[in-house]
């Protein structure tokens, strides 16, 4: 197993060069200029520009701004956002724990309803309840984010009960319930699809009919047999949609103004601040990959059949 | 009663959240917004109003946009102080700006005016902060809006100043120092009421930070409200107990919180969230649906409307571009043939006047009229000059940027010039504001056909909407527009001493532009602002700026 975990870090090394060649690439080939429109209607004054330029390394070729990059990323400088001068280390400090919060709602709303919602639609198959559960999970799944977001927000203003649930966000955890009921939502629905899927299975395999047959309660042989084994898919599911919930959520953390990670994506891209983007994409990266290695581990421990030799 | 599992499922997990909530209660640094929580501070009244990150450290010499200019505004005190109705200048922390020749200016300060800092605001802070702000090495923003003073040397065209110190400037005493500008500047007093020229007190010189960003952080000026604390999530204003002029403000504390998207804004002072907003965003105002939401229970409105001075326009392509244009009969054919106000009623529902000039009414200066029968639609006459000028061959293309909320509009222009003129019109959009902007200035070959281009006066005068944009050579210049008879006229009126003789010249020039048609006058902006239940009394000036002297709780 250790020989596994220091195999799948020393693998991490290249993908994280390479992502890190690909998404400077990216970053810095994006069409427009930092500088377009920040003098508004008029064109910014040379002397600004060319201050602008060499403060932030813009004057330089490509590849040298790239390896220059990579140097300081190694001493754990991500570079200065050209957008409010501040390093992109502080920027990405100061949001981390408002997307933290974000994700945990998220993912436990994820694990609650959905699993709750598929085992009681997989253990009722064919009755009201599974009905209920695969209708309104398609429902949940072909909406878009944005209309369920923004029809949440209508729905507690017309009902007035925004002093108990606030429809946009200060950071604090209050905030963030209806943005990370509604972010988790699409995933509800696809956890509880696996884990109703996957009971219904298992519920027809031959070691639950001989746990029956011993004459085990219902109660038990579901929840102690079929169950657990059930469950392996959804917390892999789960646990890879904890890593994406990390890196911010764009549309919902716009729509309901929250300070996190996806917006400070989205004004890096919007005001061309390529060195914010990087670096926020790397720590996406890392975080993927981190969590991509734990969740493979767990499925180790989770199904003894599935080895890490 | 099966329903009912999923639904106390809902409640766990809406339960388990508010449990977080209630343990992180303490320790939260983020103040509460909630209208629900007035708790003990009572007695000192606050209002929150939405901001934006500020693009620059917060200094007048630094400050180009409005996230980090409306809090800087409510901040700062200058020489002269803009009226909050009709902008006219009104004298702030001078006593008195007199000159004979337009050209030598003694300005004399009150005396005993403060800053923030408890120092007082003497001549040399102006003196010194302006040579800093115009200097090259400090890299400021509006280092060019020093321009005009004598001794502002600029060999390289980079708008800078290359020497430390311009010598137009002197401190004669404490109360008194002189400009020579270095050309006639008839109109120097409306200009100096610009952030630009905001005096910077002697901390801000102690500061050794590269830039002054340091200071910049929580700057000390002189205005009515001192900025406290400025960090990614809010700005906080407290209101200076020992202001010295006559605008103070009236509540206690502004709070700029910062919004990523002007719809959330808008949503939070619809729920009494949020305080004031200064944008409404587009699609409320279709069907005036924001008149119907911000509304108090007693049918008072939450919403007002202010004329600023903005004003939006097509460009033509500069003829080296777009060499089909170069011929006056297919622009004022394009100009007159559609029809303002229509697109005005049915798209902003009356939010902007169609435009008869190229000077926004609320400047000093202003006259109707000044495009004549150019913009004033007619379709017959368009026709006529449409098909004398040969038609125009090809797509022709309105550009815009996509990110504006400008495709309606546009759309609405193409779709009368279509059906006015028989013109193949089509929309083009920029992915955002940086694109289209870049493709003009670099005077992109693609960019054929009119481009928007909107306004935002500096200060209030006419000469703002005129000498930057088409004077020859101009820096916002887009469209290459030269006349040398419209130079002169603007040379002129920079030297008459007298105000009205110089408005008057102004205008003439302002005339030719009637007749040469550079750029479509399409609309005058106004703005649109909500407030919450909670105050009232609201008054927003002509640059869109809220006046934080009127605001009233209820």
């Amino acid at each position: 197993m250790g020989k596994y975990i220091v195999r799948r870090l020393l693998m991490m090394i290249p993908t994280f060069l390479g992502a890190t060649f690909i998404i400077f690439t990216l970053a810095f080939t994006m069409p427009g200029d930092p500088l377009a429109g920040r003098c508004g209607q008029k064109p910014c004054p040379q002397n600004y520009v060319d201050w602008f330029r060499s403060f932030y390394g813009l004057d330089k070729p490509f590849i040298v701004q790239y390896l220059v990059y990579l140097g300081h990323l190694f001493t754990g400088n991500l570079g200065i956002s050209n957008y409010t001068r501040n390093t992109v280390v502080h920027e990405l400090a100061i949001r981390y724990p408002t997307t933290l919060k974000l994700a945990l709602i998220a993912v436990l709303c994820e694990i609650i309803i959905g699993v709750t919602a598929g085992i009681v639609a997989g253990i009722r198959r064919g009755g009201f309840i599974d009905a209920l559960v695969t209708v309104s999970t398609l429902v949940v799944i072909a909406i878009p984010v944005f209309v369920l977001g923004g029809l949440s927000q209508f729905a507690i203003l017309k009902f007035n009960l925004n002093s108990i649930i606030p429809v946009t966000s200060n950071g604090s955890w209050r905030s963030l319930i209806l943005p990370g009921v509604v972010l988790g939502s699409l995933y509800v629905a696809y956890v509880a699809r696996l884990t109703r899927t996957n009971l219904v299975e298992n519920l027809r395999a031959d070691y639950v009919r001989t746990a029956y047959a011993k004459g085990m309660m219902p109660a038990r042989a579901i929840g102690l047999h079929a169950m657990r084994n059930s469950l392996i898919p959804s917390i892999t599911y789960v646990g890879a949609s904890l890593g994406a919930l990390m890196g911010g959520a764009i549309i919902t953390e716009r729509i309901f103004n929250i300070n996190g990670v996806g917006s400070l994506i989205y004004r890096s891209i919007n005001q061309r601040d390529g060195t914010t983007l990087v670096g926020a994409v790397l720590v996406i990266v890392v975080i993927y990959m981190v969590m991509t290695l734990v969740v493979d581990i767990l499925y180790g421990y989770l199904d003894p059949r599935i080895g890490h030799e | 009663m099966k329903t009912t599992k999923v639904a106390v499922a809902g409640a766990l997990c809406a339960a388990f959240a508010l449990t977080l909530s209630a343990c992180s209660g303490n320790n939260t640094t983020t103040p509460s917004t909630d209208t629900g929580s007035t708790t003990a501070t009572a007695a000192a009244t606050s209002i929150t109003v939405r901001g934006c990150t500020p693009q620059n450290p917060l200094l007048g010499t630094d400050t180009s946009e409005v996230c980090g200019g409306n809090p800087l505004d409510a901040s700062e005190a200058k020489l002269v102080h803009y009226n909050t109705d009709n902008a006219a200048p009104e004298m702030d922390i001078a006593q008195s700006i007199d000159s004979t020749d337009a050209t030598n200016w003694t300005v004399k300060l009150n005396q005993g005016y403060k800053f923030q800092d408890g120092t007082e605001v003497k001549a040399k802070n102006f003196v010194d902060a302006w040579n800093w702000g115009a200097a090259c090495d400090n890299a400021q923003i509006n280092s060019y809006f020093f321009a005009m003073i004598d001794g502002f040397n600029d060999p390289t065209g980079d708008g800078c100043n290359t020497a430390a110190t311009m010598s137009g400037l002197t401190v004669v005493d404490d109360y008194t120092f002189t400009i020579k500008t270095n050309a006639p500047t008839s109109n120097l007093v409306v200009r100096l009421g610009y952030t630009a020229f905001a005096p910077q007190p002697d901390a801000f010189f102690a500061d050794t930070s590269q830039g002054k960003t340091d200071f910049a952080k929580t700057p000390i000026a002189a205005g009515p409200y001192q900025i406290v604390t400025n960090d990614d999530t809010q700005i906080v204003l407290k209101k200076f107990a020992d202001y010295s002029g006559k605008y103070p403000g009236s509540v206690d504390q502004v709070t700029f919180k910062i919004y990523n998207d002007t719809s959330a804004a808008y949503n939070d002072v619809v729920a009494n969230n949020l305080d004031l907003t200064d944008v409404i965003p587009s699609d409320q105002l279709v069907g005036d649906i924001w008149k119907t939401d911000l509304v108090n229970s007693d049918g008072s409105p939450r919403w007002g409307t202010a004329n600023t001075g903005v004003i939006q326009v097509l460009s033509f392509s500069p003829a080296s571009i777009d060499p089909q244009l170069a011929d006056i009969r297919m622009r004022q054919a394009i100009s007159m043939g559609f029809d303002r106000s229509a697109v005005t009623s049915t798209i902003f529902n009356n939010a902007r006047t169609p435009a008869t000039g190229w000077v926004s009414p609320v400047v000093d200066g202003y006259k109707a009229g000044a495009c004549g029968d150019n913009c004033t639609f007619n379709p017959q006459q368009a026709k006529t000059l449409y098909d004398a000028a040969g038609g125009y061959k090809g797509t022709f293309y309105i550009w815009v940027n996509g990110d504006g909320g400008h495709d309606p509009w546009a759309t609405a222009v193409c779709n009368q010039l279509k059906t006015n003129l028989g013109m193949d019109c089509a929309v083009k959009d920029t992915p955002d504001f940086a694109t289209l902007r870049q493709l003009i200035t670099s005077r992109d070959k693609s960019l054929t056909g009119m481009f928007r281009g909107g306004w935002q006066m500096d200060y209030p005068s006419i000469e703002n909407f005129l000498t930057p944009i088409y004077a020859t050579g101009a820096s916002s210049n887009d469209t290459d527009y030269s006349n040398p008879q419209f130079d002169s006229l603007l040379k002129q009126a920079a030297a008459a001493t007298d105000a009205s003789q110089a408005n008057s010249l102004y205008q003439q020039a302002e005339a030719i532009l009637g007749q040469d048609l550079p750029t479509m006058p399409l609309w005058y902006q106004n703005s649109q602002f909500g407030f919450s239940t909670k105050v009232k009394s609201v008054k927003m000036t002509p640059f869109s700026t809220f006046d934080f002297s009127s605001v009233v709780l209820n």
